[in-house]
C-alpha cells in the first residue's frame, strides 16, 4: 500500500467500447495494489464500466473517436481513513444531472440499470456539466481499514 | 470472428424431443458485445424451443447492457410460453443480478445439470 502512488493516475481513452475492457483491467490492478477485498473491487470496477458506458452511448450518442479522460486517485479524508476517488470527464451532451436517476426495480423492461448499479456501488456519485461542454462525473469510495495498511 | 459473434460459443439441442437448446456463453458480457449476444439469443429463441437453458459459467463479467439482453429475452419467452433458465452464474455475475434484483426475477440454477433436470 505504501507503494500506492500519491498523485493521480490517469487515462485518456477514445470513447469505444472496445477499450473497456482495458479499463476494467487496469482498474482491477489498481484495486488489487490498494489492497481491497475482491467483490469492492468487483463494484468500483462495475461503477466506473457502467459511467464509461453511459458516455460513450448518452453522451457521444456511440461515436467512438471522441475523448474521455479518467482519473484514479487516493485521498485522505481524515486521519487514516481514505477515499477512492474517480473522475470522468467528457466533452459530449451533458444532462441536467437531477434528470439522471435510476428506474424503479420492480419495472422490469431492459436498460435503465447502469444508473442503480452506479449509486449502489460506490458511496458518492455527483455529475457537474462544464460550460465549455461535457460532464464531469466524479465517484468516490471509501476504503476500507484493511485497505489502509 | 467478430466480439458479437462468439459470446455465444455453443448451441446444443439436448433431450428427447430435441426441444431444449443449452446455450453456453463466454467471455465479458460488456456494453462491445451485448448487442451481438442479445442477437443470439433472440435468434435461438425464435428457432421454437421449449426451454432454454443458458450456461453462464464462463462467463466472468456481465454489465447492465448484457443483463438487458437477458431481460429482453425473458419479455420475448414469456410471450412464446417457452421456458428459460439460467445457470451456473459467477460470483460476479450473481452480484449484478442480485444488486437489480433481477435474481427474484429470473429462473437461476447452480449448474447445467440442475437446471436440465428441473
Amino acid at each position: 500500500m505504501s507503494d500506492f502512488p500519491d498523485s493521480p493516475i490517469q487515462l485518456r481513452i477514445a470513447s469505444a467500447a472496445a477499450h473497456l475492457p482495458v479499463v476494467r483491467a487496469a482498474l482491477e490492478r489498481l484495486c488489487q495494489l490498494l489492497g481491497l477485498e475482491e467483490n469492492t473491487s468487483a463494484e468500483i470496477v462495475l461503477a466506473v464500466d457502467e459511467a464509461l458506458a453511459n458516455i460513450i452511448r448518452h453522451a457521444y450518442h456511440g461515436a467512438a473517436d471522441k475523448p474521455i479522460e479518467i482519473s484514479f486517485s487516493r485521498v485522505g479524508v481524515g486521519v487514516g481513513e481514505w477515499v477512492l476517488r474517480i473522475e470522468l470527464r467528457d466533452w459530449g451532451e451533458s444532462v441536467d444531472p437531477s434528470r439522471i436517476k435510476p428506474r424503479a426495480l420492480d419495472d422490469i423492461r431492459p436498460g435503465g440499470l447502469g444508473v442503480h448499479l452506479m449509486n449502489k456501488c460506490m458511496d458518492t456519485v455527483q455529475y457537474t456539466p462544464i460550460a465549455e461542454g461535457g460532464t464531469r462525473l466524479i465517484m468516490t469510495r471509501r476504503l476500507s481499514a484493511r485497505s489502509n495498511q | 470472428m467478430s466480439p458479437a459473434a462468439d459470446s455465444i460459443q455453443k448451441v446444443q439441442w439436448v433431450g428427447p424431443d430435441r426441444r431444449t437448446v443449452l446455450l453456453t456463453a463466454a467471455g465479458d458480457i460488456d456494453l462491445h458485445r451485448s448487442a451481438g449476444f442479445q442477437q443470439a439469443l433472440l435468434e435461438v429463441a425464435g428457432m421454437g424451443p421449449r426451454r432454454i437453458v443458458l450456461d453462464l459459467s464462463q462467463v466472468g463479467y456481465m454489465d447492465s447492457s448484457g443483463v438487458a439482453s437477458l431481460v429482453k429475452l425473458l419479455a420475448r419467452v414469456r410471450r412464446d410460453k417457452v421456458d428459460l433458465k439460467l445457470s451456473g452464474l459467477t460470483a460476479r455475475v450473481r452480484s449484478v443480478f442480485e444488486i437489480t434484483r433481477l435474481d427474484t426475477v429470473f429462473d437461476i440454477y447452480p449448474d447445467v445439470q440442475e437446471a436440465l433436470e428441473s
